[in-house]
């Protein structure tokens, strides 16, 4: 089936020192590919009074100093690069993230199993056998969204959030997944695992940020003692995830 | 020269901050920097550091702490809070010439909510990403990545002799007035009667009020078709309505994306106003249009460059506009081209 030409996006003022570029209203894989591509686009024109831009599920919010940059003229860029090629400009990197699922590495595991009438195991390998989209990060730093999650377990977030929720946590939320920082973050997802894989670290000078919005990720259950090791090989400061295409 | 400041209580929440951390919001941090912009380029202009010199931003009640280094010299800029050096009262938005072992304490605001405390040469701390921005939520930037604790040594970078000024009375930013918003992203969200209300009732800023937003009280308003979007960006001054109809104003360090619809936004002008207002206080929003919103930028900047013109010496006599004294508040850019 061919893709339909997309709308060209609604332009949504959002103070003298904001411009949101939305494109679409819901989640999903193309509207969310065509606004990494557009950002990337924007980002390669470094405009002059261009602060920021942040790329989300379904919209672009672009920061900047109306006083630099006029807003007539920051529109005016975003229309031309209108639409973005569909391939997006650069390659995402693909990433495999190891897992120790259950037990007191994921307490929701069991509760998600039987809202769907599955064992945790079946669980797991639909959770570690899709293949994931970073849609955005956001709401704590390095928080990666993600879609791609199958049907089969698809599940409402839990009516009662967790103030505080382990470091690295996997998780799940409607239709989504998730990787939690190495933070205590106040989630209302079930958490499935936990990996040793540290999404944000400041002390990885170059890159203190793994995931970025485009990227692909897969998830590898691990048994307790090789997380235990992993766990002290990223404490030290070695890199524990697997980039899969060559970077 | 270099030394410490040793913190011998924090004062309610203390934290070092800059203009902000950008560049980061698409990784989940929240750029977060000072709240009052005016009062951090004040304080750092009255001791001729660089306007975008790292300063302590103070909240509500201040810290106490002692200088452990040889002399150095202090100013504090923004809300009204008494402040003593070694038990004698001092000025704010005035210089002072510490020397080692003065004990400085600044007490309760006796109004507005918060200053910003500014050291000579600014602090020897290293950057996170670029800033000095304490982000507390996530354990980023400033003082180990977190507000100011009791028996903190804030080391000093140092900084040779330089101006002690002061801004009169008459020259000070007030705080008073109205909010000004610009509406939307998403106005569409709510009913007329909700915009309505938005506009033209008394809000009441709420305990719940931090760095990283500020939770209002008053007549709930009225969504027009749900309160859930699909999370996108969320900007300082971004007005989010949520299910039970209060406005909640985003600010410096909060979460980067939202799913709630953000009826209006705080115009930027306004943002270091805003930080001045208390929990209990009232607040009416006015509505601009982004033209106007754009207006006021210009105005606020030339705002705060007068402002910066009626800096005295704080001995009193007018300050000597040469070209070095100039030089040393760092007000003009370009003059250092004969070092290049």
């Amino acid at each position: 089936m061919q893709d339909e030409p997309p709308d060209p996006p609604r332009l949504l003022d959002a103070g003298d020192g904001g411009l949101v570029v939305e494109l679409g209203s819901t989640i999903g894989e193309a509207i969310n590919r065509r606004v990494i591509a557009l950002g990337e686009a924007l980002d390669a024109q470094a405009l002059p009074g261009v602060r920021e831009i942040v790329p989300t599920y379904r919209s672009l919010l672009i920061l900047f100093d109306p006083l630099e940059m006029p807003r007539a003229r920051l529109r005016q860029h975003v229309l031309a690069l209108w639409p973005p090629p569909a391939a997006g400009g650069r390659r995402h990197a693909r990433w495999r993230v190891p897992v120790l699922y259950g037990g007191e590495h994921g307490v929701d595991l069991e509760d998600v199993a039987r809202q769907h009438a599955l064992t945790p195991e079946a669980v797991v390998a639909l959770h570690a056998g899709a293949e994931y989209r970073v849609y955005m990060i956001g709401f704590a730093p390095g928080f990666a969204y993600l879609g791609g999650l199958p049907a089969a377990i698809h599940t409402s977030r839990r009516t009662d959030p967790r103030a505080r929720t382990p470091p690295r946590s996997i998780s799940i939320g409607g239709q989504q997944s998730a990787v939690s920082p190495p933070l205590e973050i106040p989630s209302g997802w079930h958490l499935l695992g936990q990996t040793p894989v540290r999404s944000y670290d400041p002390r990885r000078a170059d890159r203190p940020f793994l995931f970025e919005a485009g990227d692909t990720i897969r998830f590898s259950p691990i048994a307790a003692d090789a997380y235990r090791e992993l766990c002290a090989a990223a404490e030290a400061g070695v890199e524990v995830v697997v980039r899969e295409d060559a970077p | 020269m270099s030394g410490h400041l040793v913190f011998e209580r924090p004062g309610l929440f203390s934290s070092l901050q800059d203009f902000g951390r950008f560049g980061y919001q698409r990784f989940g941090i929240s750029a977060s920097g000072a709240m009052d912009t005016v009062a951090m380029r004040a304080a750092n202009a009255l001791i001729g550091n660089a306007p975008e010199t790292a300063v302590v931003e103070i909240t509500l009640v201040g810290p106490a702490f002692t200088v452990a280094a040889e002399r150095c010299r202090i100013a504090l800029a923004g809300a009204d809070f008494p402040l003593s050096v070694n038990g004698r009262p001092a000025e704010g938005w005035r210089a002072h010439a510490l020397a080692a072992g003065d004990r400085v304490e600044i007490g309760g605001a006796r109004a507005g909510m918060r200053a910003c405390l500014a050291v000579a040469g600014g602090f020897a701390v290293a950057p996170t990403l670029g800033s000095l921005s304490t982000h507390s939520r996530s354990g980023i930037g400033g003082f180990q990545g977190r507000a100011l604790q009791s028996g903190d040594r804030l080391p000093l970078a140092g900084a040779p002799p330089g101006p002690l000024l002061a801004l009169a009375a008459e020259h000070q930013p007030r705080h008073d007035g109205p909010i000004r918003v610009v509406l939307g992203p998403q106005d569409d969200f709510f009913t007329a009667a909700g915009i309505a209300s938005f506009l033209s009732a008394d809000y009441r800023m709420t305990d719940r009020t931090d760095r990283m937003g500020a939770q209002l009280d008053g007549p709930p308003i009225e969504h027009a078709k749900g309160f859930n979007i699909v999370s996108d960006g969320i900007m300082n001054g971004s007005i989010q309505v949520p299910g039970n109809g209060r406005p909640l104003i985003l600010l410096a360090d909060r979460q980067t994306t939202g799913g709630y619809p953000k009826i209006a936004t705080v115009i930027a002008a306004d943002l270091p106003r805003l930080a001045q207002r208390r929990p209990g206080e009232a607040i009416r929003f006015e509505r601009v249009t982004v033209d106007e919103a754009e207006a006021a930028a210009r105005a606020h900047r030339a705002a705060i460059a007068a402002m910066l013109q009626d800096l005295r010496d704080a001995a009193g006599t007018a300050m000597d506009l040469t070209a070095e004294r100039l030089l040393a508040l760092n007000v003009v850019g370009g003059v250092c081209s004969a070092f290049d």
